[in-house]
């Protein structure tokens, strides 16, 4: 699991969650892959970013990027801050581990780099 | 698919995308061609904007529908209930993100993530009762509804799917209309019972869009409800050998062109005696 996905990733499917938003990460395994650096894409991306989470996410998982708490439009030519930001949405992979719903506790194993988000009965 | 028939009537996903079948997904050349194929449609018909996007792949499966949307310079997350399929999808080192997960729980991404979603040859599952509390039209509007909101606004979804029958369809355009989508069917080849190919192409609020044309479809307005037609064609042919008949090659191959197949062109040999041989 990248941190781009889990920037969006939500565990208000379960029944009484509200938010469910951001899941904490405990990393077993984090590895980081090398990924092209397209700076379109991190341009579009940056608006729709919650820098809080992004930022305890990447803690969570052993990284320092100075990451920014916000980015505003003076910014949006930096690329040493999108290559920061490349790195930390694209980069890291959390190969193994959980995630916990900050609501109701719930942990959600990750195996194989693939958060399992499935629900029992009663949590539907 | 051994025993033939439709897949949903033989387990659900999770087992029936077991171990082996995953593995079709990553070594059957005419799979892999079929699928890649209907994802490009699909892609064709969702018309992203020119710039990479962030789009959502439901029932990714071994990522090969994922691949076209790589192929495209968009960037991608899949969601699937078979973690076999999944694993296939690791295997071949896709370039999205994968999310082991039921859509007809829900889609657990915040609202306004996606810029378009793509589906193939997954949606026909929904309708499915596969656990005892399985409500197929809950699970569809469940689903309909957190899709909605996990798409931006002017966002777009397309899928391919195969409806068993017409009551399915009809339950599902109305749920995912009850959801807040508007759009419709797109349907290609609508003459061939083969290479028909339905897409359910749906728009999340914005500005009120047409929905594109199906292919080989211009053709199949005029021959729509065509009993009185087939009948007048009948009565024409009556008294000629309509096998050795120029007129009947010629409509037939028009046909199958129609269909989409692979017709040799025309030329003054077509549909002539041929010299008896010994
Ligand atoms: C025919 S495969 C297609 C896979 C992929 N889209 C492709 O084109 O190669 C259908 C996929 O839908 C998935 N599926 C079925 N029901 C599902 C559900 N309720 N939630 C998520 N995925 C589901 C299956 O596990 C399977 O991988």
């Amino acid at each position: 699991m990248k941190l781009l996905t889990h920037n969006f990733l939500t565990s208000n499917i379960i029944k009484g969650v509200k938010n469910g938003y951001p899941l904490s990460i405990l990393p077993g395994k984090v590895e980081m892959k090398e990924v092209d650096f397209n700076p379109e894409f991190i341009t579009r991306m940056l608006p729709k970013i919650e820098w809080s989470a992004l930022q305890k996410a990447a803690k969570e998982c052993g990284f320092e990027e100075g990451l920014p708490d916000t980015v505003g439009e003076e910014q949006l030519g930096d690329t040493d801050l999108l290559k920061r930001v490349h790195k930390a949405l694209l980069e890291i992979e959390v190969v193994e581990g959980k995630l916990v719903c900050p609501e109701s506790g719930r942990e959600f194993p990750i195996n194989n780099g693939i958060p399992n988000m499935l629900l029992n009965e009663d949590e539907v | 698919m051994a025993s033939g028939g439709r897949p949903e009537r033989q387990a659900p996903p999770e087992f029936f995308y077991n171990e082996d079948e995953a593995k079709k997904y990553s070594s059957n050349t005419r799979m892999i061609e079929i699928q890649s194929h209907l994802s490009e449609r699909a892609l064709e018909i969702l018309k992203l904007p020119d710039q990479p996007c962030f789009v959502l792949d439901i029932g990714c499966g071994s990522g090969l529908s994922g691949e076209s949307i790589t192929e495209q310079g968009h960037y991608w997350v899949g969601m699937d209930i078979s973690s076999h399929m999944l694993d296939v999808a690791v295997d071949r080192e896709v370039e999205g993100d994968l999310i082991l997960g039921d859509m007809g729980y829900g889609i657990p991404f915040k609202p306004g993530t996606f810029d378009g979603v793509i589906s193939i040859s997954a949606l026909q599952w929904l309708c499915n009762a596969d656990k005892k509390y399985h409500h197929p039209p809950k699970r569809l509007l469940k689903f309909f509804t957190s899709l909605y909101a996990a798409v931006a606004r002017g966002g777009k979804a397309v899928f391919q799917f195969y409806p068993e029958n017409s009551s399915q369809l009809e339950l599902i355009t109305q749920q995912a209309m009850k959801a807040g989508w508007t759009g419709g069917l797109v349907v290609d080849y609508p003459n061939s019972t083969k290479a028909k190919k339905m897409f359910l192409c749906l728009f999340a609020g914005g500005q009120p869009q047409q929905l594109p044309k199906g292919l080989g479809e211009e053709q199949s307005s005029s021959s729509h409800v065509s009993f009185t037609d087939k009948r007048e064609r009948m009565k024409n042919m009556r008294g000629k050998n309509p096998k050795t008949n120029k007129d009947w090659i010629l409509s037939k191959k028009e046909r199958r062109r129609r269909q989409g197949k692979e017709v040799r062109a025309d030329s003054k040999y077509t549909g002539r005696k041929r010299k008896d041989k010994f």
